[in-house]
């Protein structure tokens, strides 16, 4: 039995935290949140890029690092707990991912390398408007390989250059690789939830777009796209639930009332049990779905679907309990609650949310079970 | 991060393996499939204990020179997973193995574990715990069975309760208070007894559930031999955690049914809209099962690796109970609601799965409850493994016959 980071693994999760810990400080994150112009903080991404994290699970045929599923996990951790604001999910989980997954080899030849160079950044754009998207519902379409339609919200997409979209071809779906540098795509630049992470609205009007995958497959696709980034996406939301109860600990350590701490009072003791709890629940499945990641393991759907739930409700109730350990200054603006809030819906909702893959997951152990 | 054995553990696991076969099949050639609780059940239980020590396959991590096995925590787990993948296994040495007869080693003078402990590995004789009180329950340190001197012997008066196999039990470890002066956790000592003394009664409690599975134990001038002392007059309370340090271990997880079956029962359920299994609220309840479930294996294995590496285990299996036991009384009561007005009869014959919904449900809070409370396991979980202080002691200054009691 060898279920957890190797020590080669730790070393690496060890160096990025210390990493983080001097790049990524609040200050950095705030200078995001609190500059409307800011969809990023661009010295944090060059300076990511050159620690080669971008590429880290990229072959080194194509200029990344060459490692496994299970670093990139480790370093997604730290992103999460640093609540880093930079695309990299969206360019990493998403982008890349995809196109090691499904793309042809010249898109690989073309795209990952620039991509762990620092020079490409990515986003998904699947969303039309409030709700799922359906196979009924998708407006987008490509015709004669040019594409049009309206993606909204699309996350990082003012910062991207290159969008992996859901459009119909011909009446039926499929994902697209589009240019956002080229012509015919306007960005407009969205106000949301997470100001530390860049959201905006692209209209295409006959942009060129190249098929990623087969042709029809678009829903299919876009699910094992999010299978993958699903599990990433859990270790970040498990560093940041993580950091929650450390939060909260430190300060339940440090304040006084009634003449006493109140992280020595039972209900303050007890929340922050049940946060403890959550979070080891979220780690043994996000560390299931790395393993299945790493593997490419036929039970990736189902490990990847337990991680995403485990984690999206394990960072949720950490972060709005820490605002609530804090008190009133886990209301104010200063004090960081409310980043890691912020961040926990961001990543909750960003590839279909908990409720959506609570029934992935159902649906799949019914399609085990009557096999 | 794989699940892969060592070669070592690959190894030791088929050589388990093929014992366990080979074992299995003369053990059941020999005592058949008894029922659980008779007789019969407890003459195969030792059987198969006594055949287990033989091959070293007992109490694996205890020297050799105790009966035991001389091997490691990872080979004890694993000869585990396999005793229960082969179908054979029996619960009552855990509580003796796990924490009574290791105290015993721990304390006893040599003469004293000469005599007990191979006894004891090899399933001649089984022993019980008995610290909880009707006044003391999760607050065991408040005890009030009493312990006098006199002369070279200890007269015990008092009463325990939910001891689990008093009835059984050859022998059994007993934690009274010999001080009431001093405050509650100064005046405590141990002591072993043996449970056949005419003076030890024991009484089934009628649970809740219906069943009788626990006792009340009665004693009414039982004289022990200063010999019989575990520790030093006073240092009850410190032998005490030592026993209790094993508890989670032994008590374990949950057995009962889990979301396979709920899914199997909701499949062939008609709902308000069609097939139960087809009903959202559900399919989102039994996600969270389905999480909580894996979450908890995975993070076995997490604890299994720890051992593996030659580590000590992280802190991580203390979510254990907690979660099985709320979870089990979720599961059981969402499956009886889903039966509609039917859920409510629990005659095997007649309810779904041989009412096992029925029963867990009348089980669940007992299970919430035995080896530690959700609320103290919480506490375990904030003081020991985040740090957090301890709750306001207004007990520990006063002397015991001080202190307020009410029910």
């Amino acid at each position: 039995m060898d279920f957890d980071y190797s020590d080669d693994q730790k070393f690496l999760k060890d160096e990025a935290r210390k990493f983080l810990a001097a790049r990524c400080p609040p200050s950095v994150v705030r200078g995001v949140l609190d500059d409307p112009a800011k969809s990023y903080d661009a010295g944090l991404w060059t300076a990511v890029a050159e620690q080669g994290w971008l590429g880290a699970a990229i072959p080194e045929e194509y200029n990344g690092l060459g490692l496994g599923r299970v670093e990139l996990c480790a370093i997604a951790e730290e992103l999460g707990r640093a609540v880093a604001p930079i695309p990299f999910a969206s360019t990493v989980y998403v982008l890349a991912e995809a196109v090691m997954a499904h793309g042809s080899e010249a898109q690989k030849a073309v795209i990952l390398p620039r991509i762990a160079a620092g020079e490409l950044i990515g986003c998904l754009a699947t969303s039309e408007g409030p709700g799922v998207i359906t196979p009924s519902a998708l407006q987008a379409k490509v015709e004669g390989g040019k594409l049009s339609g309206v993606k909204i919200p699309v996350t990082d997409g003012d910062a991207a250059d290159m969008a992996l979209v859901l459009a119909n071809e011909g009446g039926r779906p499929g994902l697209f690789l589009v240019d956002l540098r080229a012509s015919g795509v306007t960005v407009e630049t969205l106000e949301s939830l997470d100001p530390t992470r860049g959201v905006a609205r692209l209209t295409f009007d006959g942009a060129t777009a190249d098929r990623l995958g087969e042709a029809g497959q678009g829903f299919a696709l876009m699910q094992a796209v999010l299978d993958r980034a699903a599990v990433l996406l859990a270790f970040e939301q498990l560093g940041g639930a993580d950091r929650c109860l450390e939060m909260a600990r430190e300060y339940a350590l440090g304040r006084y009332a009634f003449g006493r701490v109140i992280a020595g009072y039972q209900a303050m003791k007890h929340k922050m049990a049940d946060m403890y709890v959550k979070n080891e629940v979220a780690r043994s499945n996000a560390y299931y779905g790395a393993w299945a990641l790493n593997v490419d393991a036929p039970e990736l759907p189902t490990a990847a679907a337990a991680a995403r739930i485990a984690a999206s409700d394990a960072f949720w109730f950490a972060s709005k309990e820490s605002v609530q350990v804090h008190g009133g200054m886990g209301f104010t603006w200063d004090v960081d609650c409310h980043l890691y809030y912020r961040r926990s819906r961001q990543l909750s909702l960003v590839a279909g949310s908990p409720k959506l893959w609570k029934e992935r997951l159902v649906s799949e152990l019914e399609k085990k079970n009557a096999a | 991060m794989d699940f892969n054995d060592s070669p070592e553990e690959a190894a030791y696991r088929e050589k388990a393996r093929a014992w366990l076969v080979e074992a299995a099949a003369a053990h059941r050639a020999e005592h058949g499939e008894p029922k659980p609780t008779t007789p019969e059940h407890m003459a195969a239980g030792k059987a198969w204990q006594a055949r287990k020590a033989a091959a070293g396959y007992a109490c694996i991590t205890w020297p050799a020179g105790v009966g035991g096995g001389g091997g490691t925590p990872i080979q004890s787990v694993i000869f585990g997973q396999e005793e229960a993948k082969a179908g054979v296994g029996y619960g009552y040495f855990t509580i003796g193995l796990g924490m009574c007869v290791p105290t015993v080693m721990a304390f006893a003078d040599d003469a004293t574990k000469q005599r007990f402990v191979s006894p004891a590995v090899k399933g001649e004789e089984i022993w019980c715990q008995l610290f909880s009180e009707p006044a003391g329950g999760s607050d065991v340190a408040a005890l009030r069975t009493r312990a006098v001197k006199d002369g070279d012997d200890w007269v015990i008066n008092g009463q325990k309760v939910w001891t689990t196999g008093a009835h059984y039990c050859d022998y059994g470890i007993l934690l009274v208070r010999t001080d009431p002066d001093v405050p509650k956790h100064k005046g405590l000592t141990m002591f072993w007894i043996d449970m056949r003394d005419p003076a030890v009664e024991c009484r089934p409690i009628h649970q809740m559930s219906g069943g009788r599975e626990f006792n009340e134990v009665y004693f009414t001038d039982l004289r022990v031999k200063d010999s019989q002392r575990l520790g030093a007059v006073g240092d009850g309370w410190k032998v005490a955690l030592v026993t209790l340090m094993n508890e989670r271990l032994a008590v374990g997880g949950s057995a009962g049914p889990d979301y396979r079956q709920v899914m199997e029962l909701a499949r062939g359920l008609s709902g308000a809209n069609g097939p139960a299994l087809k009903d959202a609220a559900f399919r989102e309840k039994l996600a969270d099962w389905y999480v909580n479930s894996q979450g908890l294996k995975f993070t076995r294995f997490r604890t299994m690796t720890a051992l593996s590496r030659g580590q000590t285990p992280g802190p991580e299996s203390s979510i254990g109970k907690i979660i099985s036991a709320n979870q089990l009384q979720d599961l059981a009561n969402t499956a009886v609601e889903a039966q509609g007005e039917y859920g409510i009869l629990t005659d095997p014959a007649l309810a779904p799965m041989e009412a096992a919904f029925q029963a867990s449900l009348m089980w669940a809070p007992g299970l919430r409850i035995a080896g530690g409370t959700d609320e103290i396991l919480k506490n375990i979980i904030a003081e020991r493994v985040l740090g957090l202080p301890g709750d306001v002691r207004v007990d520990k200054d006063v002397a015991f016959k001080d202190m307020p009691t009410g029910r």
